[in-house]
């Protein structure tokens, strides 16, 4: 059996910050109501993280639970793990109004690091990122130029980007050119 | 460019990141109803200048429908409120007033 590859497998481009496709990531939709006892356990289970409040997300390594709209959650768990978390979760939720789908396979994940990257996301995307109005553990579902997108921001300052795979090729060229080098704006 | 709030993930979304939606509260005319009143729900739209109530979907974002009251000619924005409901709110019916004093829009005042 062929070996599972990630959209652009581990491209990565340095600029005034770094961009990299970050490999294969397990990533599985959930959607439900959100504030059900059973949904919350299940994704404990699977995540190690609470059901996330509007806009937060809480990621360790690569597991954790991202809050997508009033009622579905994306969670990221190992890629090996995916389908055995998955398993799982469908059993947790048996008899409930829920539906838990792998989407691994259909994602790209990007991360941006080192350098102004405040600066290259908010070329990018129409949101708010000053410091203050964009902190870490907050996600944002928005545009990347064209494309539809979700981003949030790690500890070091450092942003994850997702995006479909159909659209990898398309965000990593933007990224890229955001964070070509000389083109600081200064702004953050 | 026009920034709405959406009612469900709180973010103030600009106009790039939204679909418009058309009018709010139409009734829909279905079986049983006469050609006239199937024809007016098919066809017959608001055009007012000033204020106007309309559906917004919050597309790049959280993917969900919500109502906007807005003027047309000044483009402010009198508030968004769930798409779950057959008329605006109090709330939103007393911002407008307070900035458009006898303001009407179809059979809401």
């Amino acid at each position: 059996m062929s070996d599972p590859v990630s959209a652009l497998n581990h491209v990565s481009y340095v600029g005034i910050t770094r961009v990299e496709e970050t490999g294969l990531q397990g990533m599985i939709t959930l959607r439900g109501d959100l504030s059900s006892a059973a949904l919350g356990k299940a994704v404990k289970a699977a995540t190690g993280q609470d059901v996330p409040d509007v806009r937060r997300v809480a990621v360790d390594g690569d597991s954790g639970a991202c809050w997508m709209s009033p009622d579905e959650l994306l969670l990221l768990v190992p890629y090996a793990k995916v389908e055995a978390k998955l398993a799982e979760l469908n059993e947790a939720l048996k008899g409930e109004q829920a539906l838990a789908v792998n989407v691994s396979d259909a994602r790209a994940v990007f991360r941006i690091s080192d350098g102004p990257t405040r600066e290259v996301m908010a070329k990018l995307a129409p949101v708010d990122l000053s410091p203050g109005a964009f902190e870490p553990g907050e996600i944002r579902r928005t545009r990347l130029a064209q494309v539809a997108g979700a981003f949030w921001m790690e500890e070091d300052g450092a942003f994850r980007v997702i995006c479909f795979r159909s659209t990898a090729d398309y965000v990593f060229k933007l990224l890229s050119v955001a964070a070509q080098p000389g083109s600081e704006v200064g702004v953050f | 460019m026009l920034t709405l709030r959406c009612p469900y993930c709180g973010v103030d979304a600009d106009e790039t990141e939204l679909a418009a939606g058309g009018e709010a509260h139409l009734k829909r005319h279905g079986p049983g109803s006469d050609d006239d009143q199937f024809h007016d729900y098919l066809f017959t739209r608001e055009n007012p200048k000033g204020v106007h109530l309309e559906r917004w979907r919050h597309v790049a974002g959280c993917g969900k429908w919500f109502h906007a009251a807005r003027c047309t000619a000044t483009l402010e924005v009198f508030g968004t409120y769930s798409a779950q409901v057959y008329e605006p709110p109090q709330d939103i019916k007393d911002a407008i007033t307070a900035k458009r004093p006898g303001w009407s829009w179809r059979e809401f005042s």
